[in-house]
């Protein structure tokens, strides 16, 4: 998790936007970014309405269908492409016969819960803590700065393995995948926020409203949060697709999810074993989270530019990649060692 | 130079110590009888005592953490009834599981994680650093535009898509390389790299947009570098110019991040080595997680916390010797 640390804090942080209206039109503006949005809301529509898309299409996401799969041959689904039929949209699963598009649509509720459900703990935490460290005293400041350090150097994944195994066994799995993965990951939002609130500190408004008789908790909601409301946007766009990742690698790990809960963690952990028997199993859970990914990344990157239309898309997709050169070498002169 | 070495040596202790208060406490302080868990689950309640009395169970946490730390500077005896098993300085207990020194089992899974993180860092770096330069080179183009995708999409893939592939590639379907399996270095180089092939290359295709990524953004930062404006007044060709002087001021982060990347491994390869069944740390910690098997967890998170934060001292060192601007206060 530092590498991406690293690499937004090397991205700086945009200014403030200048309303919301604005950001909203920079972002339709760019082709991939609105695709992205489109596919995303179409999936969050899908895991919304998981329960009354199984009523309506008669399928349930645990329902054994012994008739569709060839115990002979080990248990691949009858049919090509993994069983595809009028009643199976994308086939079903080997082994069991568990219809696939439902089972899909569940693991995104699942996936989407547990990403969105950290992050949001993840910025909380994350704000509270950095804005502490910014206004508190030099000893708050030291004690919850070494504090994010640990938790940045932690080995995420080893820990968060490791605590899933500790907690009792009846315990809600996507609730204890959302604490482990925020309670470990807010490190880098609170290190930016600290950031941020050092230098907003030393604005004119901000020491305006402290002379003003302003307690830091008043400061902190009506001088600060306002202002860091796009870097911390921009790091939730880094934030989302990570986690995403983090709640399928746990439960491919088979720390996660558990069964008979679909998700596409456990979903790909179980492809595994047949991948050369039927590769469609492989492809459909591993295509929705590459490309749910990919989405979030894409979004992430347009919402970055659009915060901040001077800071050209690290990346280049857009189309102010000549100006590039030239704005780099002004940012240059505060280039930090 | 030494006095910074020094600081950040004994502020990576600090770390550690910290880590280990929080790692013991955490994984012991859990419910569940640790006693319970070593014996096995065909123990009677005296021999589940005994186990009690034997990993000094009923002592308070902190004495045991005490114990602990001792363990791993001095080394530990643990009676077994029939006689004494002394467990050597870097000491994090038995396992619950065979009885082995967590030590030991750490040390025969390192080589694994090692030869897994060393070669990705090779593909990656030769991967990443080409790409970068050639969409700097390129841009503007189609070429770039291309790239970019390229390592938008790197950066969106979990390891074990991509490796998941690769394996229904070229394992399952064309057959062209072995399902891998570990071979030590030391009994078959060529057998080792061989079987390490996929894994390098599912793990360096990952990390290798990422250093794309950064490569490009350095190289095109240098290239509006004032001294390379003087180069090219000078009539230096452009090729020289990027691949030589660009490229210099473009690698510093690029191997400081490589150094932290190569820290991490060592806690992340669970994925890698889980879906190629390599018999590495990674590994070592998924079945002891599965098994609860508490002291080799412990051992393992201890063991990699270290690496990162050793990673992390080795980066800011290499920053600095390969970037004159920089100095370390």
């Amino acid at each position: 998790m530092s590498t991406e640390v690293l690499a937004a804090a090397q991205a700086g942080v945009p200014a403030p936007a200048s309303g919301a209206r604005q950001v909203w039109w920079r972002l339709r503006a760019r082709r991939a970014a609105a695709v992205a949005g489109a596919g995303l809301g179409l999936l969050l529509l899908l895991a919304l309405a998981a329960p009354l898309l199984s009523v309506l299409i008669g399928q349930d996401p645990n329902a054994y269908h012994d008739d569709l799969i060839d115990s002979a041959r080990g248990g691949v689904p009858t049919g090509s492409y993994g069983g595809i039929s009028g009643e199976h949209w994308l086939g079903v699963e080997p082994g069991t016969g568990r219809d696939l598009f439902i089972r899909l649509v569940y693991g995104a509720r699942v996936s989407l819960l547990v990403a969105i459900g950290a992050t949001v703990l993840q910025v909380l935490i994350g704000v509270s803590i950095g804005i502490a460290a910014g206004l508190g005293n030099r000893l708050l400041d030291g004690l919850l700065g070494h504090l994010s350090d640990v938790f940045i150097a932690l080995p995420t994944l080893a820990f968060a393995i490791a605590l899933t195994a500790v907690v009792p066994g009846d315990f809600p799995r996507p609730l204890l995948l959302i604490l482990v993965i925020a309670l470990l990951g807010w490190g880098g939002t609170a290190r930016i926020v600290r950031a941020q609130t050092l230098s907003l500190k030393k604005l004119d408004f901000v020491a305006a409203a402290r002379l003003g008789g302003s307690g830091p908790f008043r400061v902190a909601r009506r001088e600060l949060l306002p202002s860091l409301a796009a870097p911390v946007i921009t790091y939730v766009a880094i934030l989302l697709p990570t986690n995403i990742v983090a709640e399928a690698g746990l439960s491919f790990l088979g720390v996660g999810i558990r069964p008979p809960t679909a998700s596409w963690g456990q979903m790909l952990s179980s492809a595994t074993t047949w991948f050369r028997a039927d590769p469609a199993y492989v492809l459909l859970p591993a295509g929705l989270l590459f490309l749910t990914v990919l989405a979030f990344t894409v979004l992430g990157d347009a919402l970055r530019t659009a915060l901040d239309p001077r800071e050209a898309s690290r990346l280049g997709v857009g189309r102010e990649r000549t100006r590039r050169t030239r704005r780099t070498r002004t940012s240059r002169k505060g280039d930090p060692a | 130079m030494t006095s910074y070495v020094l600081r950040r040596a004994a502020g990576a202790v600090l770390v550690l110590f910290v880590l280990s208060v929080v790692v013991y406490a955490v994984f012991y302080a859990v419910p569940g009888d640790p006693a319970k868990l070593a014996c096995g689950p065909r123990c009677n309640p005296a021999q589940i005592a005994q186990v009690r009395d034997q990993l000094q169970l009923d002592d308070p946490l902190y004495t045991r953490y005490w114990h602990f730390l001792q363990g791993l500077f001095a080394g530990h005896d643990y009676s077994t009834g029939t006689g004494v098993l002394h467990c050597n300085a870097p000491c994090f207990g038995l396992s619950y599981q065979n009885d082995q020194q967590v030590t030991e089992l750490i040390s025969q899974r390192l080589p694994v994680t090692a030869s897994l993180g060393f070669g990705a860092m090779v593909l990656w770096l030769v991967l990443g650093i080409g790409t970068g330069l050639l969409s700097a080179l390129r841009r503007g183009g189609t070429t770039e535009r291309v790239l970019t995708w390229f390592t938008l999409a790197g950066t969106a893939t979990p390891v074990f898509i991509i490796g998941l592939l690769l394996l229904m590639v070229f394992c399952a379907q064309l057959q062209w390389l072995p399902f891998p399996s570990y071979v030590p270095l030391t009994e078959s180089p060529e057998q080792w790299a061989w079987n390490m092939l996929l894994p390098w290359i599912a793990l360096a295709l990952i990390e290798a947009a990422k250093y794309a990524r950064l490569t490009r953004s350095s190289v095109l930062e240098t290239l509006a570098d004032d001294h390379i404006r003087t180069f090219r007044a000078y009539g230096v060709s452009e090729r020289a110019i990027v691949g030589r002087h660009a490229l210099r001021g473009a690698l510093p982060p690029v191997i400081a991040l490589s150094a932290l990347d190569l820290g991490s491994i060592f806690g992340s390869a669970m994925l890698t080595e889980t879906l190629f069944g390599l018999p590495g740390l990674g590994q070592l910690m998924v079945h002891a997680v599965r098994d609860i098997d508490l002291p080799v967890v412990v051992g393992v998170v201890l063991v990699t916390g270290a690496a990162v934060v050793i990673a992390n001292i080795i980066a800011d060192l290499l920053y600095a010797a390969t970037d004159r601007r920089v100095t370390l206060t």
